[in-house]
């Protein structure tokens, strides 16, 4: 067989085991995304309910002076971005960073935190100041994690090198759909009590006083709403990777349908000139 | 319990709630948690009260029957015959690995025994509470009351 052909037939094994891992890829994702949805889900109530004991609380606590309520006059603006780990998710980390980016470009004086190790190499190779960086959060991000990380922007809020923090990720909305979201983390926006309590203002008892209580409630809060971001960071990113990995099995189907047809076209050109060497040289015999 | 056949006029709701998960959900008739201030008894038309929580074991009754969750700080709130327990962790006495909890405990105890320099006080402390409420949880306390 001429050599065309033999670079053909190969080329064509090479998709078609690249087409078996990105098939693999693709199943993993899937299974992997329906565990990070459950867990967005099993994870609300608790940034729910502890929203709500805070609405309930504000009320009998004289003043907002709390250092994680109140507000301050915004100087450099924290953003922490939450990226993968790992590659081969489609557009997920571009996505995310470069909106991230454009937030940066807004602001006089920022501080960035990236959780990530896509987030950190991109914004390092740009030339970006990180104010901390955490990877390696793994498949299924903990709690503990979570308190780290909240830990790190505490002290750094404390410190005043940042003055409000901000946290960038990608919000899971379908399988199909995910969109950069940035939600406030410091200063605790102080939920607005549209409705305080459920009906009429409850009297309450508190044992310790409510300022004690409040200390203990407003940094839970945080870590609920950082937990809950990598949470819906992790489903996006698997959602993302699912379906780059099902537009790439797809691509191959098309290059092996195309080079299969290449392949029969110079099969079959191969013959017709053998056959036509063999009537020449029988017809030359004949003479 | 002798009194078997209890009416559904005396149960309030219970959720334990952790940032993972909702621990417990549950209709029950009473409970007792471990607050700074001491132990706490909540019955049914509790009036409004939001409390602090620590490490221990909460016993709540459900038809006449006792359970022990163990768990962890946090805060807990009572109104409108619903109490919501919001803790850093929790698990129920029947879900402990009781001879697990046990290596924790002597872990910690070790640990804390030895007093080496630069240790962590605090956390090993923290450990040590942690484990034996697991280990209490587990066990139902050895008894009942």
């Amino acid at each position: 067989m001429p050599e065309q052909v033999r670079d053909i037939k190969r080329r064509i094994r090479s998709i078609k085991s690249i087409q078996q891992i990105t098939k693999a890829m693709e199943m993993v994702a899937a299974a992997k995304l329906r565990r990070a949805q459950e867990k967005v889900v099993a994870a609300r109530p608790y940034a729910r309910e502890i929203q709500g004991m805070i609405q309930r609380l504000l009320p009998a606590v004289n003043t907002i002076t709390h250092p994680l309520l109140a507000p301050r006059k915004s100087h450099r603006v924290g953003y922490v971005v939450v990226t993968s780990d790992r590659g081969l998710c489609g557009g997920f980390n571009g996505h995310v960073t470069r909106h991230t980016q454009m937030l940066l470009s807004k602001e006089k004086e920022y501080g960035l935190i990236t959780i990530g190790r896509k987030g950190r190499d991109y914004f390092r190779r740009r030339g970006y100041q990180l104010l901390a960086e955490f990877v390696a959060v793994g498949d299924e991000p903990t709690v503990a994690q979570t308190r780290e990380i909240a830990q790190a922007l505490f002290d750094l809020y404390e410190k005043n090198l940042v003055d409000e923090v901000n946290l960038v990720y990608m919000e899971f909305i379908s399988a199909g759909k995910q969109r950069p979201t940035v939600a406030r983390l410091l200063p605790v926006e102080a939920p607005v009590s549209e409705k305080l309590g459920d009906g009429p203002l409850l009297d309450y008892f508190f044992e310790p006083e409510p300022e004690v209580l409040l200390d203990m409630l407003l940094p839970r809060f945080v870590i609920g709403k950082i937990y809950s971001g990598l949470l819906e960071s992790k489903a996006s990113e698997w959602a993302a990777r699912m379906i780059a990995m099902g537009a790439a099995s797809e691509n191959a189907v098309e290059m092996i349908d195309g080079l299969t047809l290449t392949f029969n076209n110079a099969r079959q050109a191969a013959i017709t000139k053998e056959l036509s060497e063999i009537v020449g040289g029988a017809d030359a015999l004949k003479g | 319990m002798a009194q078997e056949e209890r009416s559904k006029h005396n149960e309030f709701t219970l959720e334990i709630i952790t940032p993972e998960r909702v621990v417990v959900e549950d209709e029950v008739e009473s409970v007792v948690l471990s607050s700074p201030e001491g132990y706490f008894g909540i019955l049914r038309n509790h009036a409004p009260f939001i409390g602090g929580l620590n490490i221990g074991v909460l016993k709540y009754r459900k038809d006449g029957k006792l359970h022990w969750v163990a768990s962890d700080n946090g805060v807990f709130e009572m109104s409108g015959n619903k109490l919501r327990v919001m803790t850093d962790a929790a698990e129920r006495g029947e879900d402990i690995n009781v001879l697990r909890a046990k290596q924790a405990y002597e872990r910690a105890r070790q640990r804390l025994d030895e007093r080496r320099a630069g240790m962590d006080y605090l956390r090993a402390e923290l450990a040590l509470k942690r484990s034996l409420a697991r280990i209490k949880a587990a066990t139902g306390e050895g008894q009942s009351s």
